[in-house]
């Protein structure tokens, strides 16, 4: 079998679409519930207030 | 580190200089805008000086928007966002505060050698070859130190505005280095490494993508940050913020041709640009659901939140350029807008509505922590600042679109027997009145830009403010690694 270059990109094209719909399915799939919300999470926990406006120096923990 | 002797510490110095001077680009720059303007409604105000010309002008103005005011912005909060949600210091100071200097020695070089009418004629990459390379060294470095950080991180995710940042960045460096392919023909000189319509398409490769890349993705990292932030609540849906981002991916890459419609560009080409057009409508509105959703259950802080108004407008202003920019691009509707001031309108309702706007609000919100307050000098004059910049937005879009629908449809007019039903001027004449309302809506949109500059000023020699250079990373941050 001949393989020219217009095969090669329209193989590449079909991987990229599978390769979004597997994704589509991964951020679906309840095992990443978990982890995603622990994500989200990152800039709410994260408190940036300049020290001055916490009322004093609370760095130290 | 971390044995109670020294503080780790979160790099802000370059986040200040970078926040700061996008303030004072982006008034050059939309002044810039305001200027050219004018000279349309005015056409002999500069008497003719080739350096002050409207053709060297228009891409000065373009360039300080983009990538002086949007590029000082984006800096700016990607490395703020991602020292904050990695908990760790930017990977090398010396290599960012390079991407700093190097920055605004690129834009100076702009400034410079637009006026004196030197180009390479490409539309958004006109800057010549030695400030190209200059631009690719210190995109390179910006990507060693925002990955650097990555890698560094204390956290086990990566969070997703980090993703859009990161896209941003790649991308950007390889639409720049793959379009700037050129041969040089002495210092200031020149010729595209492609020749034809193959160089037509790479450009429109290059430039849709920089729409897509440069104007969308950074701006939503900023989104996924800064609207959580404010609200006080996280992103309505991470899974949903996952397939946005893979989404636009994949898709914007395949946009470019909807630029080269009716063009030598073959057929299947731009047909298959209008479909990958259309597509991207998907992605854009899962993004801007996402980030208005975010507000659910906290609509009542809109009322009395400047920021967030900015940032809900904004992305309004997202969700309204990206579904005219669709529609935009089927090639009936394109055979009206296209050469059009309709185009011109659709622009700035994405760059003055939504890339403007998201940046204005992020910077609102980080300037003061730059100089360790809690809140700006005045959240009076950011109101008022908001609602200068939404009556401006709107007075431009809506005289565009006057204007350019007008234009299309004289230009296609014709009498019975073939001939043209209006010369070109006639439709220039239509436009005037519309092109005095757009000069008056960018006026008010930059003079807004102004009021934000005072208010930063006075943010910054405020009695209790301090210059921070170095904001201590909370133990409970870097514990918890």
């Amino acid at each position: 079998m001949h393989m020219d270059i217009i095969d090669l990109r329209s193989l590449f094209t079909v991987l990229a679409f599978v390769s979004f719909v597997g994704i589509v399915w991964w951020a679906w799939s309840s095992g990443r519930e978990e982890a995603f919300s622990e994500a989200a999470r990152i800039p709410m926990d994260d408190d940036d207030r300049p020290a001055a406006a916490r009322g004093g120096s609370k760095t130290e923990e | 580190m971390g044995d109670g002797v020294m503080q780790e510490t979160y790099n802000y110095k370059v986040v200040r200089q970078f926040a700061v001077m996008a303030v004072v680009w982006g008034i050059v720059g939309m002044a810039m805008g305001v200027f050219i303007a004018a000279q349309l409604v005015w056409p002999d105000m500069t008497y003719g000086i080739e350096w002050l010309s409207y053709g060297r002008l228009r891409p000065l103005h373009t360039n300080a928007v983009i990538f002086a005011f949007g590029g000082c912005a984006l800096f700016a909060t990607s490395y703020y966002v991602v020292q904050r949600t990695c908990h760790a210091r930017l990977f090398n100071d010396g290599l960012a505060a390079f991407t700093f200097w190097g920055w605004q020695a690129v834009i100076v070089a702009a400034a410079i050698s637009l006026p004196m009418g030197y180009t390479s004629g490409k539309e958004y990459a006109e800057l010549e070859w030695p400030i190209d390379i200059l631009i690719a060294v210190v995109w390179v470095c910006y990507a060693l130190t925002f990955f650097g950080t990555v890698i560094k991180r204390k956290t086990p995710h990566i969070y997703v505005a980090n993703w859009f940042f990161g896209a941003f960045i790649l991308t950007v460096a390889l639409l720049h280095i793959v379009n700037s392919m050129a041969m040089p023909a002495g210092p200031f000189k020149s010729y595209s490494a492609y020749a034809g319509v193959q160089d037509a398409m790479i450009q429109w490769w290059y430039g849709h993508n920089a729409v897509g890349f440069f104007l969308t993705a950074g701006f939503l990292g900023m989104m996924y940050y800064f609207v959580p932030k404010q609200t006080n609540r996280p992103v309505y849906s991470y899974r949903l913020s996952v397939v946005h981002f893979w989404g636009l991916i994949f898709t914007y890459m395949w946009a470019g041709p909807h630029h080269l419609h009716y063009t030598a560009l073959p057929d299947w080409t731009q047909s298959l640009g209008m479909v990958f057009s259309l597509i991207l409508l998907a992605p854009s509105w899962g993004g801007m659901v996402n980030g208005i959703m975010t507000l659910s259950g906290a609509w009542d802080k809109l009322r009395t939140d400047p920021i967030l108004k900015f940032l809900v407008t904004s992305l309004s202003f997202y969700g309204m350029s990206t579904f005219e920019g669709p529609m935009m691009a089927i090639k009936s509707v394109n055979a009206l807008s296209h050469y059009t001031d309709w185009t011109v309108g659709h622009v700035h309702s994405g760059a003055l509505g939504w890339v403007a706007m998201v940046s204005i609000g992020s910077l609102y919100y980080l300037i003061p922590r730059m100089f360790g307050r809690q809140e700006m000098w005045s959240v009076r004059l950011i109101n008022v600042h908001f609602w200068l910049a939404t009556l401006g937005v709107v007075l431009y879009i809506a005289a565009m679109w006057v204007a350019g629908v007008s234009e299309g449809l004289m230009w296609r007019a014709t009498n019975p027997d073939g001939t043209l039903t209006y010369s070109f001027a006639e439709a220039v004449k239509a436009t005037y009145p519309f092109l005095f309302i757009r000069f008056l809506g960018g006026l008010l949109y930059v003079s807004g830009m102004l009021l934000m500059a005072y208010n930063v000023y006075r943010t910054a020699t405020a009695r209790d403010a301090r210059v921070y250079n170095d904001a201590p990373i909370p133990a409970a941050a870097l514990a918890h690694a």
